[in-house]
C-alpha cells in the first residue's frame, strides 16, 4: 500500500516530509521543495513510481506559501497512485526540474511556467508552450482576470 | 567536403496532415529529419481557467470540447472525478454505470475510426478513409438520438445520466456491433496484408518500452511497445471490473503494431458493448442525492418543490467539501486524468486535465529524428493526437 | 497496293489530311482528359461508397466543364519571390510533351483516299520509341522547373523527388522496351504494330510478360500516379511542385497528368497489345485498350497507399533495373539461339 511507501519516505527524508494526508483513498505527501529531485528519484528507484502522470501548479492566492506544485505519480507494476506536493512561495517561484527523473515532466513543466508562472531550475527548454511567445502574465493565476488583461470585465453572469 | 546545409521547413499549422493546428519546425538534410520541434497552443481556449469560474454542472460542457472526437470519454472522466470528490461513487445506479460503459466503448470505436481513417489517408490509402467515416456516421447518429448532438454530446451528468435511452436505441447498438467486426475485416483486407502498407509502417516511428514509459506514453501507443497496462482493467471505474475483455498488447514498438492494437481494441470494445447490452436492466438513471442531481423534468413542471429544487441546483450548484482527487480513465488515446481541488465553494478551485495527446506528442521528436519526412506523417498518425485536448 | 500518300505526290491533300488528323487526335485527347477527371471521380466514388459528382448536369456530366470554368475565372497568383519566366513556362513544359507524344501512336490501319493509302497515324518516325522516351524525359523538366521557380520549400522538395524518380524509372522503362524491339526489329511504332498483326497470340504481352509488367509499373512512376505520386504527395508536401500554382496554370498541371495517363496507356497498348488490332474498327480498339489501362490506374489509386521515397529508389534501382536487364539477356538468348 501507499502507506508503506510513505513510511519508507519518512525514514529516508524525515526532515523534508511536511505533511501526509489521505482523502478518498488517495495519499498526498507534502515535501520541501529543496529536496524534490532527490525525493522523486527515491520514489522512482526505491518505490517503483516509474510513471509521472501529471504535473501542475496550483495557486492558493492569499495563503502562505502561495503556490503548490503537484506531482501525480503512478506505479505501473503495482498500479498504485501517489501524489507529491511542494509548496512554493510567491517571492521565489522556482523549483528544481524533475525532467531529469522522468522525461515526461518536460512539457508539463513548461505548461506550469507558462500558465502559472512557476519556473524550473535546470529545465532543458523552458519556453512558453500554450500562450504566444512574448505574452505578458500567467493566465491560470487567480489574480489574472478571466477576460484577459486590459479589457472591461464581463457584465453578464459567469456562474 | 563542403559544409552540409540543412533546410528548415514549417510544417503546419496549416498543413493537410498535422491533424489540426500543430506546427512542426523540421530541420531537413535532404529528406532526412535532423531535428523536429513541435509548437502547440494555437487552439488554447483556457478550459481550466474557465472551469474555475463555473459551477460543477456548468463546467461539464467544456470537457466535450477537449478531445472532440471522443466527447463521452471526456465527460466520463469529469463526472467520475466530481463524483469521487463528492464521495458518491458507490451511489451511482447500475443502469447509469452500464450505459456509461456502453457509450464510452462506442466512443472508443468512434475515435479509433477517425484515427484509422486519417492515418491511412496520410499514408496514401484514401479508400479506408471513406469506409471508416461511413461507420463513424452510424455512431454519430446514435449520439444524436441519445443526446441531440453529434459531436458535443454532454450526455453524462454528475450522479448519472441526463436522459434515459431513447426507444430503439439498444437495437441500433446491437445491429452496429453485429456488423462492426465484418467492417474491421474489410479495413484489414485493404491494409494489413498490403505490401506497401507494411513497408510504410513496420519498423517506422519506433520507441522502446523503457523510453515509452519515461516519456509518458499511454493508451494503445504504450501497449504497442509491449507494456501491459490498461486503466479499465488495472484501476477499474464505472464497473469495468465486471466485464470480460482482453487488453491488447504487442511488443513490436512500431507503427504497424500500434495499428493492429487499435484494430483489435475495436473488436474488444464490441465485446464489451455486447456484455453491456446484456446487463442493461430498467432502473433509475440518476443517483438519489438531491443536493447534487437535478430532479426529473416531470417534477419540475408539475410541482413548486421540484421547481425550487431545480432552481437551487442551477443557480447555486453544489458544494463539495474541501479536498482533492485525481481520477484517470482509459480514453481512446490514453490516460485522460482530471485532478480536481475543491475549496468548499460551488466552483472547482482548480481543475487540471491530463490530456493523453499532450503527453504522447512529446514522443514525436524522439520517434522521427534521423528518419525520413514521410515517416513524420506516419508518426503523427500513429500517436493519434487531437489538438483540442493538447491545447485545451 | 495503292501508293502511300506523301508530300511529293499530292501536297494539298497531304497537308489537309494531316491537319485533319492532328485536329481529330487533339480533340479526342482533350475530351478524354476532361472526362477522365469525371470518370476518375465517379469510379473512385463508387469504389469508396460515394456517388461522385451528381449535381452539374445529368449525372454530373457537366462537372469537367464547370471545373474548367471555375479554374479559368480564378485569380491568377504569381508569388512575388518566384522566378516569373520559369514559373510561367513550367506548366506548358509539362503539357506540351504530353500532347506531342501522341503524334507517333498509330490508331488504325491504312485507309484509301483518292487512290492513295493514308496511314491512321499523325507521323511515322523510324525512331518512334526514342521519340517517346525523349518526350517523357522533357516532361520532367517542367516539374523540376515548377518546383524550383515557385521558391517554396515544399515545391522544391517535390521537384527534387520528381527528378530523381523519373531518372530512375525512365531507365527501367527504357530497358523494358528494348526487349520489345529486339523481337520486332524496328523502332517504328507502325512496324511494331505490324509485327503483332497476326493472331492475338502474336501480341508481345504473351512473349514479353515481364517487360509488360515492368513497363506498366515504371510508367505509373513516370507519370506520378499513386502509389508513386511522391512529387505531389499532398499529405507530406502539401501539393508538391504545384503548391504555389493557381487558376489556369494549376489546371494545366492536371491536364498534363491525365494526358500523360492517356499517352502511357496508348503506348502500352501499342507496344504490348497490338495497338489498333481487335474486333472493331482500329481507333475504337485502341480507345478501348486505353480506357482499360486508365481504369486500372484509377483502380490502383483507390487501393494502394503511397510508397516512401527511399523505398521507391530501392525498387527502381535494385528491383526493376536488374529485372529489365535480365529480361534483355533472356530475350537476346532466345532470339539468337532459337
Amino acid at each position: 500500500m501507499s502507506q508503506a511507501v510513505v513510511a519508507k519516505l519518512r525514514e529516508a527524508f524525515s526532515a523534508d516530509v511536511l505533511d501526509v494526508k489521505e482523502y478518498r483513498g488517495e495519499v498526498t505527501v507534502t515535501v520541501k521543495k529543496e529536496e524534490i529531485v532527490a525525493i522523486c528519484q527515491f520514489l522512482k528507484d526505491e518505490a517503483g513510481y516509474n510513471f509521472l502522470c501529471d504535473l501542475c501548479g496550483v495557486d492558493y492566492l492569499g495563503q502562505q506559501p502561495r503556490f503548490m506544485v503537484v506531482y501525480n505519480l503512478y506505479n505501473i507494476t503495482t498500479k498504485e497512485r501517489l501524489r507529491v506536493k511542494v509548496p512554493v512561495e510567491e517571492e521565489n517561484p522556482r523549483v528544481d526540474t524533475v525532467s531529469t527523473v522522468w522525461s515526461t515532466a518536460n512539457w508539463p513543466e513548461r505548461e506550469c511556467w507558462d500558465l502559472m508562472g512557476i519556473s524550473f531550475n535546470n529545465h532543458p527548454d523552458l519556453r512558453r508552450i500554450l500562450m504566444a511567445e512574448g505574452w505578458v502574465g500567467h493566465p491560470l493565476r487567480k489574480d489574472y482576470p478571466l477576460q484577459g488583461p486590459d479589457r472591461e470585465p464581463y457584465q453578464g453572469r459567469l456562474s | 567536403m563542403a559544409k552540409k546545409e540543412t533546410m528548415t521547413i514549417n510544417m503546419g499549422p496549416q498543413h493537410p496532415s498535422t491533424h489540426g493546428v500543430l506546427q512542426l519546425v523540421l530541420e531537413l538534410d535532404g529528406e532526412t529529419v535532423v531535428n523536429a520541434v513541435p509548437h502547440i497552443g494555437f487552439l488554447h481556449r483556457g478550459v481550466e481557467k474557465l472551469a474555475e469560474n463555473r459551477s460543477y454542472h456548468r463546467a461539464l460542457p467544456l470537457t466535450d470540447r477537449l478531445d472532440y472526437l471522443a466527447p463521452m470519454s471526456n465527460n466520463l472522466g469529469y463526472v467520475l472525478t466530481v463524483e469521487k470528490l463528492l464521495g458518491i461513487t458507490d451511489q451511482i445506479p447500475e443502469r447509469a454505470k452500464v450505459v456509461r460503459v456502453m457509450m464510452a466503448e462506442l466512443t472508443r470505436i468512434k475515435s479509433h475510426l477517425v484515427w484509422l481513417a486519417t492515418h491511412a489517408l496520410d499514408i496514401g490509402a484514401m479508400t479506408v478513409f471513406l469506409y471508416c467515416f461511413r461507420e463513424r456516421e452510424q455512431i454519430m447518429d446514435m449520439y444524436e438520438k441519445l443526446s441531440g448532438a453529434r459531436m458535443t454530446s454532454n450526455y453524462f451528468r454528475v450522479g448519472g445520466l441526463s436522459l434515459d435511452l431513447p426507444e430503439g436505441f439498444v437495437d441500433d447498438v446491437t445491429s452496429f456491433i453485429d456488423d462492426m467486426p465484418g467492417h474491421l475485416d474489410t479495413y484489414e483486407g485493404l491494409l494489413t496484408g498490403n505490401k506497401i502498407w507494411q513497408k510504410r509502417t513496420v519498423g517506422v516511428a519506433p520507441i522502446s518500452a523503457e523510453d515509452a514509459i519515461d516519456i509518458g506514453l499511454t493508451g494503445p501507443a504504450l501497449r504497442g511497445s509491449g507494456v501491459d497496462w490498461d486503466l479499465r482493467r488495472d484501476n477499474p471505474y464505472s464497473g469495468y471490473e465486471d466485464y470480460d475483455f482482453e487488453v491488447i498488447t504487442r511488443d513490436g514498438c512500431d507503427t504497424f503494431d500500434r495499428y493492429k492494437n487499435r484494430l483489435d481494441e475495436m473488436r474488444e470494445s464490441c465485446k464489451i458493448i455486447r456484455q453491456a447490452v446484456d446487463k442493461l436492466q430498467p432502473g433509475p438513471i440518476l443517483a438519489d442525492v438531491p443536493d447534487v442531481c437535478l430532479p426529473p423534468k416531470k417534477d419540475v413542471v408539475n410541482s413548486i418543490e421540484g421547481l425550487i429544487h431545480q432552481f437551487k441546483i442551477i443557480t447555486e450548484g453544489f458544494k463539495p467539501e474541501p479536498g482533492e482527487v485525481y481520477q484517470g480513465v482509459e480514453a481512446p488515446k490514453g490516460e485522460l486524468g482530471y485532478y480536481m481541488i475543491s475549496d468548499g465553494s460551488a466552483n472547482p478551485f482548480r481543475m487540471k486535465i491530463r490530456p493523453p495527446s499532450f503527453v504522447n506528442l512529446q514522443a514525436l521528436p524522439k520517434m522521427v529524428e534521423g528518419k525520413l519526412l514521410a515517416d513524420v506523417i506516419a508518426a503523427i498518425g500513429t500517436l493519434d493526437i487531437v489538438l483540442g485536448e493538447i491545447d485545451r | 497496293m495503292p501508293e502511300m500518300l506523301s508530300l511529293s505526290n499530292d501536297p494539298i491533300l497531304f497537308l489537309s489530311l494531316m491537319l485533319a488528323k492532328i485536329l481529330a487526335v487533339f480533340i479526342v485527347v482533350i475530351l478524354i482528359v476532361a472526362y477522365a477527371t469525371y470518370a476518375e471521380r465517379k469510379i473512385i466514388g463508387r469504389m469508396q461508397t460515394r456517388l461522385g459528382p451528381t449535381m452539374t448536369g445529368p449525372l454530373g456530366l457537366l462537372q469537367p466543364i464547370a471545373d474548367g470554368l471555375k479554374l479559368f475565372f480564378k485569380e491568377d497568383i504569381i508569388p512575388a519571390q518566384s522566378s516569373k519566366l520559369a514559373f510561367l513556362l513550367a506548366p506548358m513544359m509539362i503539357l506540351v510533351p504530353a500532347f506531342i507524344t501522341v503524334a507517333v501512336i498509330p490508331f488504325g490501319g491504312d485507309v484509301v483516299i483518292k487512290g492513295f493509302a493514308v496511314p491512321l497515324q499523325i507521323t511515322d518516325l523510324n525512331i518512334g520509341i526514342l521519340y517517346i522516351l525523349a518526350m517523357a524525359g522533357l516532361g520532367v523538366y517542367g516539374i523540376v522547373l515548377a518546383g524550383w521557380a515557385s521558391n517554396s520549400k515544399y515545391s522544391l522538395l517535390g521537384g527534387i523527388r520528381s527528378a530523381a524518380q523519373v531518372i530512375s524509372y525512365e531507365l527501367a522503362a527504357g530497358l523494358a522496351i528494348i526487349a520489345v524491339f529486339m523481337l520486332s526489329g524496328t523502332l517504328s511504332l507502325r512496324g511494331i504494330v505490324a509485327a503483332q498483326s497476326g493472331s492475338v497470340l502474336d501480341w508481345y504481352i504473351f512473349s514479353q510478360p515481364l517487360a509488360f509488367c515492368l513497363f506498366v509499373i515504371t510508367s505509373l512512376a513516370e507519370i506520378n500516379r499513386t502509389p508513386f505520386d511522391l512529387p505531389e504527395a499532398e499529405t507530406e508536401l502539401v501539393s508538391g511542385f504545384c503548391t504555389e500554382y493557381s487558376s489556369m496554370k494549376y489546371a494545366l498541371f492536371f491536364m498534363a497528368e491525365y494526358a500523360n495517363m492517356i499517352v502511357v496507356s496508348a503506348i502500352t497498348a501499342t507496344l504490348f497489345l497490338g495497338g489498333p488490332a481487335g474486333p472493331f474498327a482500329g481507333p475504337i480498339n485502341l480507345l478501348l485498350k486505353v480506357f482499360f489501362f486508365m481504369f486500372l490506374f484509377i483502380w490502383i489509386r483507390a487501393t494502394f497507399p503511397r510508397v516512401r521515397y527511399d523505398q521507391l529508389m530501392f525498387m527502381g534501382w535494385k528491383v526493376f533495373l536488374p529485372l529489365a536487364l535480365l529480361n534483355i539477356v533472356i530475350t537476346g538468348a532466345v532470339v539468337v539461339f532459337l
